[in-house]
């Protein structure tokens, strides 16, 4: 008995799998896309020491980098809706992803921008751009290149945090292996297959951010880039 | 006031309870980080070394302990192994040996980094002088290595605090857990205590993890030479 797969059980669940990864897909594209939207925000905010807002924003990104994701969303999901906030498990999960995500972009953005060499800043001031036109026109544009890297490891980092998700009862991958154990204790097989969702979900993603974290190495002024 | 519901975190033993739950995560993340550390730091010297195998071996490990979410690990331990070996492993030794196997990885990694940091000519004036291999490493090469890695490894700390809040999904009683039970015993006189305990509970961990994360960010400016 030990050691033996049941194949047919395998077959016979696959589209429940399919179903929880595509969900944990769609959760993690809105949330990433959400972070990208609110770490650029948050980032340009900071820099441009807007008053009022960038120690809110200081505030925000210090408590959502502290606390770990499942808090987070325990509160958002069991605490905010007896302040009469009520979300679903969906959106609620979106909601947590982009509030931890914003925090880590930002901060990846903003180490971008600490990277770009001081001369590069000097050197627009005394061809006469303004403060404003060296943002926008020199620091910009390299701190972008030399963020992708920051901002693929912070989205494979998303989509794994998206595991957290069955606890506030969506269907996701963890929710359906817990599920089929406790239904059927085929505990060999709904591993398995969870593992190899998350393998397939995870592995080409993973892959293509070393691809092109090796693309734009050379991307900063200086590097004449040897491949 | 009454409808606030906020005292319900004042009520008898309630906050000594919810502390207590945060006891037993931070013990376990204490205890995982203190094998990572003695296990990461030799897992990151046999990463240093020529042979390709053990470097593609240790590779190996590394990517897969990156590449699969923490939970998924602590589910095949947890589920996985109770039913392989007939041991009934309690959820806090499934989270300790889980911990502690991400936990190497991560470390592994940062003294890799660290070691090969370290300019080539630390480790041949030491040998000109004719100290032995583990003569250098123990006192030229560790020593240099330590001040990189502190920050970084502070910082893995809190990542460690951080995590450890999944153990709740395998069943352990910790802060969550305890949360919940005075969330249901409360029900019915207080029916806002869940928006106050969580509320409690985040800021519990921000409390914890915000000191670290500072301390960690003031020594990579302070050890930046």
């Amino acid at each position: 008995m030990r050691g033996i797969m049941d194949y047919s059980f395998i077959v016979e669940n696959t589209p429940l799998y399919l179903e929880a990864a595509l969900l944990t897909i769609k959760i993690a594209a809105c949330g990433i896309v959400g972070s990208f939207v609110v770490g650029i925000v948050c980032c340009l905010i900071r820099e441009l020491k807007i008053p009022l807002l960038s120690p809110l924003v200081q505030v925000y990104i210090e408590l959502s980098r502290n606390t770990p994701l499942l808090i987070q969303l325990f509160f958002l999901y069991f605490g905010l809706p007896k302040l009469g906030i009520v979300w679903s498990s969906e959106a609620c999960g979106i909601i947590g992803l982009i509030f931890l995500g914003g925090s880590y972009m930002a901060e990846g953005f903003r180490t971008g921008i600490d990277n770009v060499p001081k001369i590069q800043r000097e050197s627009a001031y005394s061809l006469g751009l303004t403060g404003t036109q060296t943002f926008w026109k020199i620091i910009l544009p390299q701190a972008i290149a030399t963020s992708v890297p920051v901002f693929c490891a912070n989205s494979i980092f998303l989509l794994k945090e998206t595991s957290v998700f069955s606890a506030v009862a969506l269907a996701d991958l963890m929710y359906v292996t817990k599920d089929l154990i406790g239904l059927y204790y085929k505990t060999d097989e709904a591993l398995l297959m969870l593992v190899i969702a998350y393998l397939i979900i995870l592995l080409p993603l993973s892959l293509i951010s070393t691809w092109i974290e090796r693309r734009v190495r050379y991307a900063g002024y200086g590097n004449t880039g040897t491949l | 006031m009454q409808d606030m519901g906020i005292q319900v975190l004042f009520e008898g033993i309630n906050f000594q309870r919810l502390l207590a739950g945060l006891m037993v995560s931070l013990n376990l993340a204490l205890i995982s980080m203190a094998f990572s550390i003695v296990l990461g730091i030799v897992l990151g010297m046999i990463m240093t070394v020529k042979n390709r195998l053990v470097r593609l071996i240790c590779r190996i490990y590394l990517e897969t302990v990156r590449i699969m979410p923490q939970l998924v690990l602590l589910f095949l331990v947890y589920f996985g192994a109770a039913k392989h070996f007939g041991v009934d492993i309690s959820g806090e030794m499934a989270a300790v040996i889980v911990f502690t196997f991400w936990g190497t990885a991560e470390m592994g990694d940062l003294v890799r980094s660290a070691l090969i940091s370290i300019p080539k000519h630390q480790y041949e004036s030491g040998y000109s002088l004719g100290m032995t291999k583990l003569q250098v490493y123990i006192r030229i090469i560790l020593p240099q290595t330590f001040r990189r890695l502190l920050p970084s490894g502070v910082n893995l700390l809190t990542r460690m605090i951080k995590t450890t809040s999944l153990v709740v999904l395998i069943g352990v009683v910790e802060v969550v857990k305890v949360g919940k039970q005075i969330i249901d015993a409360s029900r019915y006189e207080n029916p806002k205590a869940a928006l106050w305990i969580y509320g409690a509970i985040f800021f519990l961990y921000f409390a914890i993890c915000f000191p670290i994360s500072r301390l960690s960010a003031v020594l990579e400016r302070r050890l930046k030479t």
